[in-house]
């Protein structure tokens, strides 16, 4: 075995392509690692670029598994959080999480509307349902309830998901899936989970779900607390 | 164009051996390339094999949002509980998945408990809810939907049930407890903590019960480690802890 020992490997003139191996060979690099900052396929087409500083950009999406993270908003005396982008027929399932959601106004309802492709303003028609497991420290309130105060029926008011104490510790928590948004020939179904703290220092267990009543295409949505601000993450997902 | 053909490059000094320059491609027009660590030009590691597939230390940006199975635990029969005491404050939002856990005996629970003190004591308060709807296949043949208020707590510092009393597989072949649990902002000094859970299992004379269940736990501080056991006696299944970017 012939053997080249050398630090540096060139092209004879700058910009030119270096080609190690050809067909059917297997190049085998026995040292400690390989450093580069763009891996391409054969084909030319990127698999991944660094930085430089470990910051990966051009992720092919074989690599990235198939749950998303579209986009992080962290509401901090917010009145709403929207997300106006990235609401396309890239995905059929967006989730929505919600982690701690905290209302500066006690008892306020966490809300949410959408708006449909070519039309303005978060009032799309829904018809919902509504129901909620409810248990107090005090060990009171132990139910289970069909809740008509929250559902709507074509209504294009904003989608009551949950009722927040505004103590300094108290949250609200879940997601909320919104299913094939992209659609032109069909209803947008969505549901959504949430428990939260009350008023009274108890716990809420609540199951939203409904239908938007448009086969216009959903491209943005909005959350917003019923009055006052809010403080909290919501973060969107894309789930191929 | 120049070609040089050799079997092997190595370093004339030190440990580096570059292959072209800024703004060159370096083209392998092999089939494949073999090696163990990717890194970028920093230095800074992309993913690392252990030259039998298996990866670690994969850049963030490949693995997607997750779920990223954080720890797997399987327990043998006669397991008195499953703990798990590191990683909780990586996620804002875990997930457990419980498969196959069946009891030692017949009328148990799977039930848990956490900890802010790395998992040397278990006992911190919660207030939860608990519904169900079951189907019976005998004895009553009743399909219901209910609120259970034994298995609820209020600020108890108990272990919380996350199913009906289970069958150990010994009436009913194959039975067992299966389902999800969620639990966002460990890492909160802020916030009490609330989680929510959906377990179904098949009720030890002969039912099945899909169990809805979901609380907070009344503390501020971090909460570090979780515990998983049968409300007595043993069981065994697996457990996996997972965290959702």
């Amino acid at each position: 075995m012939s053997t080249v020992y050398t630090d540096t490997v060139k092209t004879l003139s700058p910009n030119q392509d270096l080609t190690i191996g050809t067909t059917g060979q297997t190049v085998t690099l026995p040292g400690n690692d390989l450093r580069v900052n763009t891996v391409k396929d054969k084909g030319g087409n990127t698999l991944w670029t660094s930085d430089g500083a470990g910051n990966l950009s051009s992720v092919n999406s074989g690599l990235k598994g198939n749950l998303l993270l579209l986009s992080t908003q962290t509401a901090s005396n917010s009145t709403s959080v929207s997300f106006t982008t990235g609401i396309d027929s890239t995905y059929d399932l967006y989730i929505f999480k919600f982690i701690d959601i905290n209302p500066s106004t006690d008892n306020q309802r966490f809300e949410f509307q959408v708006n449909a492709s070519g039309q303005t303003g978060f009032n799309e028609t829904m018809t919902t349902t509504f129901f909620y497991a409810r248990h107090s420290e005090a060990d009171t309130n132990a139910s289970l309830t069909y809740y008509s105060g929250g559902d709507q029926q074509q209504g294009t008011a904003y989608q009551n998901l949950g009722w927040i104490s505004n103590d300094a510790d108290h949250s609200l928590v879940g997601e909320l899936h919104l299913f094939n948004p992209a659609s032109t020939t069909s209803i947008k179904h969505f549901d959504s989970r949430t428990t939260w703290n009350n008023d009274t220092d108890g716990l809420m267990d609540g199951y939203i779900a409904g239908y938007i009543n448009t086969t216009a295409a959903i491209t943005q949505i909005d959350f917003k607390i019923q009055a006052g601000t809010f403080d909290g993450t919501i973060k969107m997902y894309g789930l191929l | 164009m120049a070609t040089l053909k050799t079997k092997a490059i190595q370093p004339s000094t030190g440990t580096n051996v570059n292959l072209g320059t800024s703004g060159d491609a370096v083209l392998l027009s092999s089939d494949s390339i073999q090696t163990n660590l990717y890194k970028d030009a920093g230095g800074n590691t992309i993913f690392q094999s252990d030259g039998a597939g298996t990866l670690s230390n994969v850049n963030s940006a490949m693995s997607g949002a997750g779920p990223k199975l954080i720890t797997s635990t399987t327990a043998p029969a006669g397991t008195s509980s499953i703990s798990f005491t590191s990683g909780l404050g990586d996620y804002d939002h875990l997930m457990f998945v419980f498969t196959e856990i069946q009891h030692s005996n017949d009328d148990r629970f799977l039930s848990f408990q956490v900890s802010t003190d790395g998992g040397s004591s278990y006992g911190i308060a919660m207030t939860s809810t608990f519904f169900y709807a079951n189907h019976m296949w005998s004895w009553s043949n009743a399909a219901t939907l209910g609120y259970d208020t034994s298995r609820d707590l209020a600020n108890s510092t108990s272990y919380q049930k996350l199913t009906q009393s289970s069958d150990n597989g010994g009436t009913i072949t194959g039975a067992n407890a299966s389902g999800i649990m969620h639990l966002f902002g460990c890492a909160s000094t802020t916030y009490v903590k609330q989680w929510y859970a959906r377990v179904g299992n098949i009720y030890y004379i002969q039912g099945v019960y899909d169990n809805f269940i979901a609380g907070y736990v009344n503390t501020t501080s971090a909460v570090n480690a979780i515990n998983f056991k049968p409300d007595s006696n043993t069981f065994k299944g697996t457990i996996k802890m997972y965290g959702i970017a």
